[in-house]
């Protein structure tokens, strides 16, 4: 999608696909409310009516943390896929491009809120304060999480494309059910917990299964207290997003019956602007909300992959001119809001922050088998100890050989000591 | 004869169907430009066409239903699942409505959709990249599974899936996707019935049964006991539904000794029906009991452990040590 969601000059001619918007307007006629643009690609900011008094609450402290974290998550993402190049990851999945979208959503969420990403959420992982190394753990094969959700709130990634939809909207039914007993069993005077929304991740291409599908009539049933949050990077691996949908992806809530947004997911002050807004009016309890985050995933889709084989150099550069960081450097220094020695801290903190990564994953230690027999069931299972007990006695006779071969090798030495 | 890979061999015999049958078409994630993930269908977009070759929405169970409704039409659709692990959302689609179309319409409608899923572990990957699923669609009746070992069969195994009137699921196995050997395109020779097991190797003390991924392994372990003096058989299964139980229990009856090994979890597994037809067919001829070598009753482990999990030759040693114990 493109063209007439954007001031025209900024996204038009972008190819990707204009024509296809073009025909979705003739039969359905204009999307129903414009891409929310507030910061601009040339650092300018501009109005909306409605989110410009979100971000007028934002101080320079703010936005210059907006800036660190994207910078932050930017330098670890070119730490870590150096990592996977020098054969310390088995994979990795970049967000190079998406800094915006991430932290800008992550950024509107409350500590009391709870997070189910996708697999490409480290910069929302990092505004929830989950320790960066920990997410290499499933990158490195050495776990299938990496922390422990209910530290932060931020759920472990899902591999399995839109799985996570689901459960988002079942843990909102139980917020909605929480904050109902807590109002009931409230004590006049007594301050109260701060109510809770719950926000998912998953992209455009993830869009396409059938349960982002149910979940979104779920949580249109219930009025669960839950924002959707669509990165529409553009591409599902090879494949357009033009093939998942037809139409604006925000346009869509419409038809399960609560509000969709579609935001410039560059702008990292119109994302937080946006999301603030979903979260607050789910914490009311008013409706789950879609935001649909207008992005571009500018490297590959992983490590393993080759976008050369799929699409032109020119519409990465294009986006490249979009820039979520360089667009808020504009802004910060225009503004007086930051100068040359606010960046270079943030600079030197990145590589601090990368070296501090890039150590702590040579370090990450290499489980046990043993922990995964141990964590297969919550409660003792007979068919798990029997194989455990196969396990060790199998292991034991390799022990046993080897010892034999130490003996052997100690023996020989000996042997050779006492013919010296 | 032509040497090509696994993963060529299978491109190759695509690229034959869809030259043969004008109806046979390829849908799936990213098979287009891409060529799939694995590079199944490397250069078949350009060949054929968007039209037969289909890159879909990101949707399995769409995928899967859409190739129902087509092949309802008179298409043959060859559907592509990425991973192992994505093929559950299509689970529904394949279980419950590919598999009992023939029978409950009486006979009167078939739906010849193959589905490809390249399968198991082995190659360092992350969650849900390394599974062994076959089982379960195994217990599914209206389902056949094939499983290619080597290029020929691979070459031809595709095309016989596509020429079958059922639903077929060819489980790949993706780390041997690279491996290398020869492929006669003019001839399946012995590979006529893709349902049939190959004896690949003679021998006399023991059989070992294996399919897939391990059929290398399987071979291997057979290598290392004859250097120990043991003469073991070795049969690539080829077909997991349906089984061929007359080359397994042939053998057994010359060799008494069994054994079955897979990656996926020896619990409710392939290895226990074969086990379990083997003592009904054979029990006399058995002079151990058949032993199965299998993962573990866990999901499987991250990739740094995976070498803890996966059968290797060593495994299969141990199991044959036991059954010659006896
Ligand atoms: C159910 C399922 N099917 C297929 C895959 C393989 N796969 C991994 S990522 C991906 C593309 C996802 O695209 P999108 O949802 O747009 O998210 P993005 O990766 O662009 O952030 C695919 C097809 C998967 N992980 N899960």
């Amino acid at each position: 999608m493109g063209a007439t969601h954007l001031p025209a000059t900024e996204f038009d001619g972008t190819g990707v696909d204009d024509q296809l918007e073009a025909e979705a307007e003739a039969v359905l006629g204009a999307p129903d409310a414009p891409m929310v643009q507030l910061l601009g690609p040339d650092g300018a900011m501009g109005e909306d009516p409605v989110f410009s008094e979100y971000a007028n609450r934002l101080d320079a402290e703010k936005l210059r943390g907006f800036y660190a974290d994207m910078a932050a998550i930017r330098r670890f993402d070119q730490e870590a896929t150096a990592l996977q190049r020098q054969g310390q990851l088995a994979l990795w999945v970049p967000l190079t491009g998406q800094e915006a979208a991430q932290i800008g959503s992550g950024r509107a969420s409350q500590p009391q809120d709870y997070i189910f990403p996708t697999y490409r959420e480290h910069g929302v992982a990092l505004t929830r304060n989950v320790d960066l190394a920990e997410l290499l753990r499933q990158f490195r094969g050495v776990s299938n999480g990496g922390w422990n959700p209910k530290d932060t709130n931020f759920h472990l990634y899902t591999l399995v494309l839109a799985a996570q939809t689901p459960h988002a909207v079942g843990y909102a039914m139980g917020i909605q059910r929480d904050q109902k007993l807590a109002a009931a069993n409230a004590t006049p005077g007594q301050p109260q917990e701060p109510k809770a929304a719950v926000m998912v991740y998953f992209g455009d291409g993830a869009s396409s299964e059938g349960d982002v599908h149910e979940s979104m009539v779920f949580a249109s049933s219930y009025n669960a207290p839950v924002v959707f949050f669509c990165q529409n990077n553009h591409w599902a691996i090879s494949v357009p997003s033009t093939v998942q949908t037809r139409v604006p992806l925000a346009d869509r809530a419409k038809g399960y019956g609560f509000p969709g947004i579609r935001v410039d997911g560059n702008d990292v002050i119109a994302v937080h602007a946006v999301t603030e807004w979903a979260l607050e009016r789910a914490r009311e309890g008013k409706s789950p909300v879609l935001i649909e985050a207008f992005t571009y995933r500018v490297g590959a889709h992983t490590t393993a992959d080759d976008p050369t084989k799929y699409r032109g150099s020119e519409e990465e550069a294009q986006w490249r001119a979009k820039d979520p960081l360089e667009r808020l450097e504009k802004y910060l220094r225009a503004e007086g809001l930051a100068d040359d020695a606010f960046f270079a801290k943030v600079k030197a903190d990145g590589d601090e922050l990368a070296a501090y990564v890039r150590k702590t994953t040579h370090d990450l230690e290499t489980p046990d088998i043993r922990t995964a027999f141990a964590n297969t069931y919550a409660e003792a299972h007979p068919l798990v100890a029997e194989e455990l007990a196969w396990f060790e006695e199998y292991s034991a006779g390799f022990a046993d050989e080897s010892e034999t071969a130490d003996v052997k090798a100690a023996e020989a030495n000996t042997d050779g000591a006492a013919n010296r | 004869m032509t040497t090509m890979t696994i993963a060529k061999a299978i491109n190759e015999g695509l690229r034959a169907t869809l030259n043969n049958n004008p109806r046979t078409l390829l849908m799936g994630e990213d098979i287009g430009p891409l060529g799939g993930v694995y590079r199944v269908t490397d250069g078949l977009i350009g060949e054929f066409g968007a039209d037969r070759v289909v890159d879909t929405p990101l949707a399995e169970s769409g995928i899967i239903g859409t190739a129902i409704g087509l092949a309802l039409s008179g298409y043959l659709p060859v559907c592509e699942i990425q991973f192992d692990g994505f093929v559950f959302p299509g689970f529904n689609q394949i279980t419950t409505q590919l598999a009992k179309m023939h029978s409950r319409s009486n006979g009167n409608l078939t739906v010849p959709v193959v589905i490809r899923i390249p399968y198991g572990g082995g190659i360092g990957s992350i969650e849900h990249h390394s599974e062994s699923p076959e089982a379960l669609f195994a217990h599914t009746a209206g389902l056949r599974i094939i499983t290619p070992s080597n290029p020929h069969d691979a070459y031809w195994m595709i095309q016989q899936a596509v020429d079958c009137q059922d639903p077929v699921i060819v489980f790949e196995p993706k780390r041997r996707y690279w491996l290398k050997g020869e492929v006669d395109t003019e001839s399946p020779g012995p590979s006529g019935d893709p349902f049939k097991a190959h004896v690949l190797r003679e021998g006399t003390d023991a059989t070992v049964v294996a399919y897939g991924p391990l059929v290398p392994v399987a071979l291997a372990a057979a290598g290392a006991a004859a250097e120990d003096g043991r003469s073991v058989e070795v049969i690539d299964l080829r077909s997991i539904s349906p089984i061929d139980f007359d080359t397994v229990t042939d053998s057994v009856k010359k060799t008494g000794r069994l054994i079955v090994a897979h990656e996926a979890p020896t619990f409710g597994g392939i290895g226990g029906e074969i086990a379990a037809r083997v003592s009904e067919r054979a029990f006399l001829s058995l002079e151990a009991p058949v032993i199965r070598v299998g993962g573990f009753h866990m999901p499987y482990p991250v990739a740094k452990v995976e070498e803890d999990y996966l059968p290797d030759i060593d495994r299969i040693l141990e199991a044959l040590d036991r059954a010659l114990a006896y």
